[in-house]
């Protein structure tokens, strides 16, 4: 008889799972597939500096970025809005992981290259990853005519590299952090007291305050460095820091944003930040994305 | 005593025989198409899963928002970040009730409908789904098509892009199972 309640126990059991949804059982067939975090930053910039979100394949991104004069400048200059200086750039992705761009600042006349390629992509289950990471390469020359205060003796020493490594994680929907090791060469600095290289720790980041909204900080660290030229805190400069909002309306974003940098290319901002916040060396400024799709191919 | 046993045993064979009669889809295709004067959307989701069991008579569809693919990457993004909230409600499903007793033994076309449960974007709604079943020897295939409206399954459109988003959106599936 025992035996019969513990068959008639295990026959209920099997019934039972047999009885579960459907829904259940689909779980169990099907196994748990990688799936990767999307939308870490919602723009290829956080604010100066890159983010690690690249250009999709076949899509090209155009944009325009303003920086004002500084808000101590006073009322006669409107806070600094009578003064401007933009960047323009076309930024294209080759493959989903590879994108390149070019750019051109007004501010001294600089043209800036650079390709960007993502090296690991945050993702979560089976062999998922806790980070993105994205590399970045870039150069620029300041086509500005030689002067007594920053003279060219050739064309190499208008150039400057910068190589960038960005690593950022989505610790949920709301909130993203990146950090990204900088290293910039300039081929010739104005004064020997600046240093030709230049090593820095950039930390930024975002909140969404909303689905379309998000608000983001950018710091970035100069590393004091022994280099036989002298000491990088000896030079004139001060290290950049931007406060800023992110909002999306449909194919653009629009970046608005308080900095204490002029230039929109990683030399000018992180090794030639002029103005200081506590003094009021505050630039307004902004970016505009906007993003064409060319991919044809994919047709659905 | 013995009798008890045989019972119970070919209570656990039935059992295994209800278990057996399922047939599943692992490479389903879901698209949707938003038509609007300014705008037609349109994406396509290529690893939806589902699985028939004829034996009781149920359907259930299972699919991850981030596999729909849109020709605008941007699209995919929005797609994804404001309006399904993917990260929040990774899946959508459907677990119904086929209303028509079917025959899959014989090879034909069959008008189905099943009753029971659409989960999208968090919310649940009962709806009937409507069907054109095809069994072809060892394979079948579902053909359904049906309207999602947005407002059902509380997915907001703000005022920016009203006129470039349908508030009802138009649904397309096709699966095709072979026996579990």
């Amino acid at each position: 008889m025992k035996k019969i309640i513990c068959f008639a126990f295990l026959v209920s059991i099997q019934l039972t799972a047999v009885a579960q949804s459907l829904l259940d059982e689909l779980d169990k067939t099907v196994k748990p597939k990688k799936t990767y975090s999307t939308a870490t930053f919602k723009s290829t910039r956080i604010i100066n500096g890159h983010s690690v979100e690249t250009i999709a394949k076949n899509h090209l991104d155009f944009r325009i970025s303003h920086r004002f004069g500084m808000l101590n400048e006073g009322a006669y200059n409107f806070f600094g809005l009578d003064a401007a200086t933009m960047r323009m750039g076309l930024e294209y992705g080759i493959t989903d992981k590879l994108m390149i761009g070019v750019g051109r600042s007004t501010s001294q006349k600089t043209f800036d290259y650079f390709a960007k390629y993502k090296l690991l992509r945050q993702s979560s289950g089976p062999g998922g990853m806790p980070v993105s990471i994205t590399a970045l390469a870039a150069a620029d020359a300041i086509t500005l005519s030689s002067s007594p205060q920053l003279t060219f003796y050739s064309n190499v020493e208008r150039f400057t590299y910068v190589g960038q490594l960005l690593i950022a994680r989505k610790f949920n929907e709301r909130l993203s952090l990146q950090i990204s090791p900088t290293y910039i060469h300039s081929n010739r600095v104005e004064a020997s007291s600046v240093p030709n290289d230049v090593v820095a720790i950039g930390i930024g980041g975002r909140i969404k305050i909303s689905k379309r909204t998000s608000f983001n900080a950018e710091y970035f660290y100069r590393v004091p460095l022994n280099l036989p030229t002298g000491n990088i805190q000896n030079s004139p400069y001060y290290n950049s820091l931007s406060l800023g909002f992110d909002i999306e309306t449909g194919g653009h974003v629009f970046q608005l944003h308080f900095t204490n940098s002029l230039g929109m290319i990683e030399r000018q901002f992180i090794t030639q930040t002029e103005g200081q916040w506590l003094k009021g060396d505050i630039h307004y400024g902004f970016n505009i994305s906007r993003t064409f799709s060319f991919d044809k191919k994919r047709k659905l | 005593m013995k009798k008890g046993l045989l019972i119970i045993l070919l209570g656990l064979f039935t059992a295994n025989v209800f278990a057996q009669n399922q047939w599943i889809c692992r490479k389903g295709e879901t698209s949707f198409f938003s038509e609007t004067p300014v705008e037609n959307i349109a994406a396509l989701n290529k690893s939806v899963v589902s699985l028939i069991d004829f034996s009781k008579g149920e359907i259930a569809v299972k699919m991850t928002m981030t596999d729909f693919k849109f020709q605008n990457h941007l699209m995919e993004e929005h797609f994804n970040e404001n309006y399904m909230e993917s990260e929040k409600y990774p899946t959508a499903s459907f677990v119904g009730k086929i209303q028509e007793p079917i025959d899959i033994s014989k090879n034909g076309t069959y008008d189905i409908s099943a009753k029971g449960q659409l989960t999208m974007h968090g919310v649940t709604k009962e709806r009937v789904l409507k069907g054109k079943l095809t069994v072809n020897n060892n394979e079948i295939t579902l053909v359904s098509n049906f309207d999602v409206a947005l407002k059902d399954h509380k997915i907001e459109i703000p005022t920016l892009v009203i006129a470039k988003i349908a508030e009802v959106i138009a649904i397309k599936d096709k699966f095709v199972y072979t026996k579990k």
